[in-house]
């Protein structure tokens, strides 16, 4: 393992180290976790964070499947529905579409049409994101497909220590979790990670940045640049309330609404397309339970309508975001 | 066809004693009265939906032979009324299901047909053909990684769900990993409306096996011995780390895909007709009748006693109450419902 | 017990069906389930189960007849013991409660219209902004703090009033604020200031009101004097002409006499400080005094289509000609807009009214409370003069006029200050730095 325990209780690690490390643990403290997907076994994944693990735990919990999505999400199933712990790996959540009826028609819907005699607590984590010239089949959010349908459950964090607490979560979860790890911010962000077990409940959100003018939700990458952008305000003396939703399904109602009231104005940013993204659903909410404490309308920062960011570097960086643009329109929000 | 006397002659028990050739034909009895009494009970008007499974008797009621009760598991369909019954589901539980009460093993939530019980070993399913072949195959290395030799994973589809995907995907996975794992496709000819010969280009479908690097063979299905021997070789070579098996078999589809179907609009009277020259239930009985191991007393007799057992299993099901509006918010996570966590 | 059978529907878009065949005769028994009819329809024959054990006692349709489905068909006399009965249909489930009907939040009360016109006006363009600019937590803010929200600036986006504009209207000693936004008329259809209907009565806004008593109040307290000068602005004009260009697209702004003169103002002020002056009366802290003030804040007097603002160049006297430019433009931009805020407002001591843009020749202003006086700048006339040494020539000549408070300066400072100012004017010239 590369990462190494400091003496004061936590380690300095980035995003995919810290999937690593809450994996390897979830497989030395439990015989029924069970890893797999492509690569995952002799390649140790495509990022290597199952690197090793072949080794160490042998193939039959460290599955090379074939090429056939469906499946792996399928198999898993079948295998949560028999008492295993399957963590399931699709290589890139733009291969996630052929399994898509095994993740909404079948795991969602397990435990609810056998009335709870049968449960699927089954893990599906898979990378995301853009901004590593990935093109159309890289980079793509597929939160938005998924997070519809009851039954399931999605979280997508950003910082390492979020990563730990609720990968273990998650692989505790008696329901499926889908996994979502922005790839940009594998070894882009790194953190104090605290030593030892512990989990963070899923549906809590965490106020990154306290302030007084304008509330700003995102999640991912962007939260990352949101965070930027909002520091850059704060020398401008506007104080800007940085929330990181860290859990998409269930979603934290509370934090949200606490910080709207407080500062009246919500924007919400996310790399994702904006119709019909996450940001459709918090700005309902949010009008519906806190309309006479909003000064502006909500505004949502987010990937234009295209199917996708092209490999050409002016396409993605067009469909990017970045601090500066985030910056642009917390002003505008602030100044309505 | 060979004739009543001829089968007689030919006849192999497969190990089998007369006690449980006379249940094999006492479950088929039960499958025909019980898929009958879905449809008396949607012309009355009673349940909105039925579906039939009549021309399958034998092939479930010996496929259900070899499964062993306890130890295997089963990933059925939703027209393997027979082979639910064989494995140990009682016509009440089926009742529960077409009357969609409360009672249910699903509460109520799914469609007639679509059985569920842990205790017996079966594997709640949907109603999308092939999606429950993963998990039947992640069942099978779930019973392969905890080192339980004597069980493996009864998995059954028609020959329609041999087209999809996923059939491909859990056959080649099954294979690599040598899972405890049969694959028995119930082929009777139809998928809804599809003839055989618009779904497959070859149309024996024991013969993909090889291309999977797995044993395959083809059976006769009307015949109810003849499927319980490959059958439980099949589980056999499953349960002792053999591997897979893909078995076909045979037989047809008597009625209409369910009551939402009209299948004159795409055979004709006269096939159905000519087909049920093969209907395994008067077969076998003439089949046990010609052998001496019931009389056509027993046989008036278990039939009277399927009815009985049928109209109790009616009645008592029928008392008993819907789910209540309120039930509909349970169970769809182990804690609350809600998307929002407050 | 006698059960009816009715005539059952064989498949979803079935609408009826006809008795092919019966299968008992009255009189005869049938069992639970036994088929005793036989029923077509246009997509299958089928025989229909009795639901009882009994004994047939009549049929009610006859063989081929026709029927709707539902129709009853036969009465069976049931056997023996009572059935079990039929489980019950789930109740219906409860209505959810009403949600309950949102509270309007009224901004303010609104003046009754107490005009007779049968006209219905159009209400005017401001009027609609504001109400419909209005968030939703400013309606609630306001309700709960009873504040008209149509008296107050608006520090958002095109003037528009925020929460904290009402919050900080809220506050104690918030009421003494002049109302200086571009205050709309009141409910639609009546006659409004800007658009006043002969014979009707023009209900006034607050704004409006304030206006008139500050004008009773400032000519009630200062006895008002007047006098005038005649300014050659031909060489100052000129040097407009030769920077403008230059200074917009610096700065962005348009370079008008305005910055020009506001700079000879403030410099003969310096030797005038009078005309910077306030007269502070009678009171318990002590006698009537003057009380000259430190910092020059000139106030531009803006004519808006339905208000008069003022609002203030701070610390004029140490601006150059461009920074007064810039400022002063700033200023009108953000009065246009409706953008002024409290602190644009407060302060002045002396106040410049450019009325020339409208063509007045000469004008008698009324001073702005509190302050030694106000000058205006008239339209400017291309005329015929005779210069100091007899010759005539065109020139470019500016009135202006100066209204004072006579009890703090009379006719001396005041035709002092105001030959102090021609002066200055006409000596600008091109060779100086903006």
């Amino acid at each position: 393992m590369a990462v190494v325990s400091s003496s004061k209780g936590s380690t300095v690690m980035n995003n995919v180290e810290a999937v690593r490390a809450t994996l390897y643990e979830a497989m030395k403290n439990d015989d029924r976790t069970v890893i797999l997907g492509e690569d995952v076994g002799a390649r140790g994944n495509v990022f290597l964070i199952t690197k090793d693990f072949i080794g160490e735990f042998g193939p039959e919990r460290v599955v090379d499947t074939p090429i056939a999505e469906a499946s792996i999400v399928g198999i898993a199933v079948g295998m949560a529905m028999e008492g295993l712990r399957p963590i399931a790996e699709i290589q890139f959540a733009d291969f996630i579409y052929p399994s898509f009826n095994q993740i909404v028609g079948e795991a969602a819907k397990v435990r609810y049409r056998s009335n709870g005699e049968y449960t699927c607590p089954l893990v599906i984590r898979t990378p995301y994101g853009g901004g590593v010239r990935g093109a159309l089949s890289h980079s793509v959010s597929i939160e938005a497909l998924f997070y519809h349908v009851p039954g399931l459950k999605i979280v997508a964090p950003s910082f390492p220590a979020d990563v730990k607490g609720l990968l273990n979560a998650a692989i505790d979860d008696p329901d499926p979790v889908l996994f979502l790890e922005h790839k940009k911010t594998y070894r882009l962000i790194k953190g104090e990670v605290p030593d030892g077990h512990y989990t963070i409940p899923l549906g809590r959100a965490n106020v990154l940045k306290e302030g007084t003018r304008l509330t700003v939700v995102s999640y991912g990458l962007y939260v990352h640049w949101a965070l930027e952008a909002a520091q850059q305000l704060e020398q401008d003396g506007v104080s800007v309330e940085v929330i990181d939703l860290r859990s998409i399904r269930p979603m934290d109602k509370t934090t949200i609404l606490r910080s709207v009231e407080k500062t009246r104005r919500l924007l919400i940013v996310h790399e994702d397309n904006k119709f019909g993204g996450i940001g459709a659903e918090i700005s309902a909410m949010v009008a519906e339970e806190a309309l006479f404490h909003l000064d502006a309308p909500i505004r949502r920062h987010c990937a234009p309508d295209v199917p996708a960011m092209g490999y050409a570097l002016p396409l993605e960086e067009e469909y990017m975001s970045s601090p500066v643009e985030m910056a642009e329109a917390m002003r505008e929000l602030v100044q309505f | 066809m060979a004739s009543t006397e001829a089968k007689t002659q030919t006849f192999q028990r497969q190990g089998l004693g007369d006690d449980q050739l006379r249940a094999i034909f006492r479950n088929m009895l039960l499958q025909r009265q019980l898929d009958n009494r879905g449809f008396q009970l949607n012309r009355q008007g009673k349940v909105p939906f039925a579906l039939g499974s009549e021309g399958h008797e034998a092939l479930q009621a010996g496929a259900a032979m070899a499964f062993e009760r306890g130890k295997d598991i089963l990933a059925p369909y939703y027209r393997d009324l027979g082979l639910c019954l064989g494995i140990g589901l009682s016509p009440y539980e089926i009742m529960l299901s077409i009357f969609a009460r409360a009672a249910d093993h699903n509460g109520g939530r799914q469609f007639p047909n679509h059985y569920s019980s842990k205790a017996a070993g079966l594997m709640s399913f949907s109603s999308i053909l092939a999606a429950h072949l993963p998990h039947a195959v992640g069942a099978a290395y779930a019973i392969k990684y905890r080192g339980e030799t004597g069980r493996a994973v009864l998995a059954t589809c028609g020959d329609g769900t041999t087209s999809e995907g996923e059939w491909h995907e859990s056959m080649n996975f099954a294979a690599v990993h040598k899972l405890p794992f049969v694959m028995l496709v119930e082929n009777n000819e139809w998928a809804i409306s599809t003839p055989l010969d618009k779904q497959m280009a070859q149309p024996e479908i024991w013969r993909r096996a090889v291309g999977y690097g797995m044993p395959g063979m083809r059976f006769n299905g009307f015949d109810p011995i003849e499927t319980y021997a490959a059958v439980k070789e099949a589980m056999d070579r499953a349960r002792s780390g053999g591997g897979p098996t893909l078995v076909e078999g045979t037989c047809y589809r008597y009625l209409a895909h369910s009551t939402d179907d009209n299948d004159m609009t795409y055979r004709t009277r006269d096939e159905v007709d000519r087909r049920r020259a093969q209907d395994p239930v008067p077969a076998f009985e003439a089949l046990l009748v010609a052998l001496g191991v019931v009389t056509p007393q027993d046989v008036e007799a278990m039939r009277k006693d399927v009815l009985r057992e049928t109209n109790e299993a009616t009645d008592a099901a029928e008392a008993l109450p819907y789910p209540q509006a309120s039930d509909l918010y349970t169970h769809v996570y182990e804690g609350a419902w809600q998307p929002w966590q407050s | 017990m006698a059960t009816t059978i009715t005539m059952p529907q064989l498949g979803e878009t079935v609408t009826e069906g006809t008795v092919a065949q019966w299968l008992k005769r009255v009189g005869d028994s049938v069992d639970k389930y036994e088929d005793f009819v036989e029923v077509s329809t246009d997509k299958v024959n089928a025989g229909v189960p009795s639901p009882v054990t009994g004994t047939i006692r009549e049929f009610l349709v006859r063989e081929g007849e026709t029927v709707a489905t539902g129709t009853p068909i036969a009465i069976i006399d049931e056997a023996g013991a009572a059935q079990a009965p039929l489980p019950k249909a789930p109740a219906p489930p409860a209505a959810a409660p009403a949600a309950p009907a949102p509270v309007a939040a009224p901004l303010a009360a609104r003046p009754p219209s107490t005009n007779g016109s049968t006209a219905s006006e159009a209400p005017s363009a401001d009027a609609e902004r504001v109400l419909q600019s209005a968030s939703p937590a400013v309606r609630r803010l306001a309700r709960e703090h009873q504040i008209d929200i149509r008296t107050l600036n608006g520090s958002g986006a095109n003037g528009r009033v925020t929460a904290d504009d009402v919050l900080a209207a809220a506050q104690p000693g918030a009421a003494a604020r002049p109302a200086a936004s571009a205050a709309p008329p009141v409910a639609s259809g009546t006659s409004t200031y800007a658009q006043p209907i002969p014979g009707t009565t023009v209900t006034l806004t607050q704004a409006r009101r304030i206006i008139a008593e500050r004008m009773v109040e400032s000519r009630h307290n200062a006895p008002h004097a007047w006098s005038m000068v005649e300014i050659d602005v031909t060489d100052v004009w000129a040097w407009r002409a030769h920077e403008k260009a230059r200074f917009e697209r610096e700065t962005g702004h348009k370079l008008t006499l305005l910055p020009f003169f506001i700079r000879a103002v403030v410099e003969a002020i310096a030797v005038f400080p009078l005309m910077n002056a306030r007269f502070v009366p009678a009171s318990n802290a002590g006698q009537a005094s003057i009380y000259v003030n430190p910092d020059v804040n000139i106030g531009i007097a803006i004519g808006l289509p339905t208000n008069l603002v003022v609002p203030v160049v701070k610390r004029a006297d140490q601006l150059s000609i461009k920074g007064l430019a810039v400022a002063a433009g700033e200023l009108i931009d953000k009065a246009r807009k409706g953008k002024l805020g409290v602190d644009d407002l407060a302060g002045g001591t002396f106040t410049v009214n450019n009325n020339g843009a409208n063509g007045s020749w000469a004008s008698a202003p009324i001073i702005n409370g509190g302050q030694a006086g106000i000058v205006t700048m008239e339209t400017v006339v291309r005329k015929l003069v005779v210069r100091p040494d007899d010759s005539i020539a065109i020139r470019s000549m500016m009135n202006a006029c100066l209204s004072l408070d006579h009890r703090v300066v009379d006719g001396y400072v005041a035709s002092g200050f105001l030959a102090d100012l021609k002066r200055r004017l006409e000596a600008m010239g091109p060779q100086g730095e903006l």
